[in-house]
């Protein structure tokens, strides 16, 4: 065969690119193919990455990579159409996470993964997997085939590869989140004024309610160095259901009063939309077959609830590899040998937070309705009833508060979700 | 800020686009197809249903690439493809 290397890896995102300069630092030979133009070119995400585990693959990105702001301040706000509660912690010596452009990131990730000896092959679409008997053995492209001991699909959320290979079933509309985005500049000091930071300190948001109150969704902010990365994501489910169009709820969270004036004079840069895996622990698919290994996003490896991806694509990337590694030293590709890369998974904290976490998605999406509107809008009511001055005794109005949590609807469900919410919290603490 | 058109929006993002639609619903199930619901869930506006010819037009040339479509379709009757290796959407800002 010609063209034969150690390992293929499918899709230049923070998985690929991991797995694929782990295995090249090992001394094995690793053909990279990508789509786009460049890494990155079709890569989107809300807009941080995690310092530990980028740090695992590239020690150095500190201090290399093109970032746009360290992020120090997390706010959390809870919206209805005229109410806000906002909830921000502040940490400016936390070097926990960084805003990026993946444009110029990813490319920097493909940089330092042609410099450790990763063949980059850009432009080029995989259609097909090639198969020998039972066994994956190379990647059909439109111009040529590519032959190799291991593929590692690394070809994001759609992944139309797992499918073939039989390790994934279709995706239900009820375990993504369709999340589109702006970019839109405004500059650097207009950001350090109207955020409050200096030039290099960064934040970001998170906005529950309006505009999608009762719906299974977000929004983000995030400041980059001259513009901010804004967003929304909604479960697919809510937004076939309810006929809405994502862009506009988009052009709803920036018109909210309390965003108007954090974007004033801005400029549309990009407008980008992508679908986020939320399907969580249960919707994992099968992780390897023979010659086969699936990361990062086509694994369904994202924890919604903390908004980690990349994290654990560039992990699990990093996992796989190592497991090729292994399987290549004894020349064995089997499903028996590359299942290895599931015990590893199973021992890290991808598998184990997928699995606490377990209950959480499934039990916010049921109540959807009740938590992300219903007791969203009593938390800011009561806030309204601890602020208004308006001489009626303040005891009469809290004991009207509390009872109208059993009179607004039946006491019943009342009940009922503050079980499921004990249950979704116990799930988490104790595994119950 | 002002609201931008979604003709605006797109207008933002680099296309190289392919001569064929990598996007092929079959166009007779799309009849039977109640809610039509690629008409509303494609943050590109890909989709439109043209009543009085009773078609869907495909404006695969704006499509982001997201996936939604593939997905959401009730009948399962499109056959979702990414653009081939250099066409498509690039997002150098994003």
């Amino acid at each position: 065969m010609t063209n034969k290397t150690d390992v293929i890896v499918v899709g230049a995102g923070p998985a690929g690119i991991s797995a694929a300069i782990t295995l090249a630092k090992a001394g094995k030979s690793v053909i990279l193919i990508e789509r786009g133009a460049f890494a990155g070119a079709k890569n989107v995400f809300g807009g941080a990455i995690y310092t530990q585990p980028t740090k695992e693959i590239f020690p150095d990105f500190e201090y290399e990579a093109p970032l746009e702001r360290k992020i120090i301040t997390h706010k959390y706000f809870l919206r209805n159409d005229s109410q806000e509660l906002g909830v921000e912690y502040f940490n400016d010596i936390h070097d926990n996470a960084y805003t990026v452009i993946r444009g110029k990131f990813d490319r920097y990730m493909q940089k330092k993964a042609e410099e450790a000896g990763v063949v980059f092959v850009n432009e080029t679409l995989v259609e097909d997997l090639i198969y020998d008997g039972k066994f994956v053995v190379g990647v059909k492209t439109e111009l040529e085939n590519y032959y190799s001991s291991i593929v590692i699909l690394a070809d994001g959320v759609n992944s139309l590869l797992a499918k073939q290979a039989g390790l994934r079933k279709e995706i239900r509309k009820q375990d993504v989140v369709l999340s589109v985005k702006e970019v839109i500049k405004i500059g650097e000091d207009k950001i350090n004024e109207r955020f409050n930071l200096t030039s290099g300190e960064g934040s970001a948001y998170e906005i529950f309610g309006e505009p999608m109150n009762g719906f299974f969704g977000a929004g983000f902010l995030y400041t980059n160095k001259d513009s901010v990365s804004i967003g929304v994501g909604v479960s697919l489910e809510d937004l076939a259901e309810l006929k809405i169009r994502p862009y506009e709820l988009l052009d709803k969270l920036k018109n909210h009063p309390r965003f108007v004036n954090l974007l004033k004079d801005g400029e549309l840069i990009e407008y980008s939309a992508h679908l986020i895996p939320e399907g969580g622990y249960k919707r994992i698919p099968k992780l390897a077959s023979n010659g086969v290994m699936i990361v990062g996003d086509a694994a369904m490896l994202v924890n919604n609830i903390h908004f980690e991806g990349t994290n654990m694509a560039l992990i699990s990337g990093k996992l796989a590899a190592e497991t090729a590694v292994e399987a290549l030293n004894k020349h064995d590709f089997s499903e028996k040998t590359l299942s290895l890369y599931k015990k590893k998974l199973q021992n890290s904290f991808i598998i184990k937070d997928l699995r606490t976490y377990r209950g959480v998605t499934p039990t916010i999406i049921k109540h959807r309705r009740e938590f992300l509107d219903y007791y969203l809008s009593k938390v800011l009511e009561f806030f309204n009833i601890f602020t208004t001055v308006d001489s009626k005794p303040r005891r009469q109005k809290y004991q009207a508060y509390i009872k109208s949590f059993f009179t607004d609807r039946c006491p019943c469900k009342f009940f009922h979700e503050m079980f499921s919410l004990i249950k979704m919290v116990l799930g988490v603490l104790c595994g119950k | 800020m002002e609201n931008k058109k979604i003709d605006d929006k797109l207008y933002c993002v680099k296309f190289c686009p392919d001569e064929n639609s990598h996007l092929k619903p079959d166009k007779n199930a799309c009849k039977r197809c109640k809610t039509k619901v690629c008409t509303f869930i494609c943050p590109a506006n890909v989709y439109e249903w043209v009543a009085t010819k009773d078609e869907l037009v495909v404006k695969y040339e704006n499509c982001l690439e997201c996936g939604a479509c593939r997905i959401a379709c009730e009948e399962k009757i499109l056959n979702w493809k990414y653009p081939k290796g250099n066409k498509g959407a690039t997002f150098k800002n994003s």
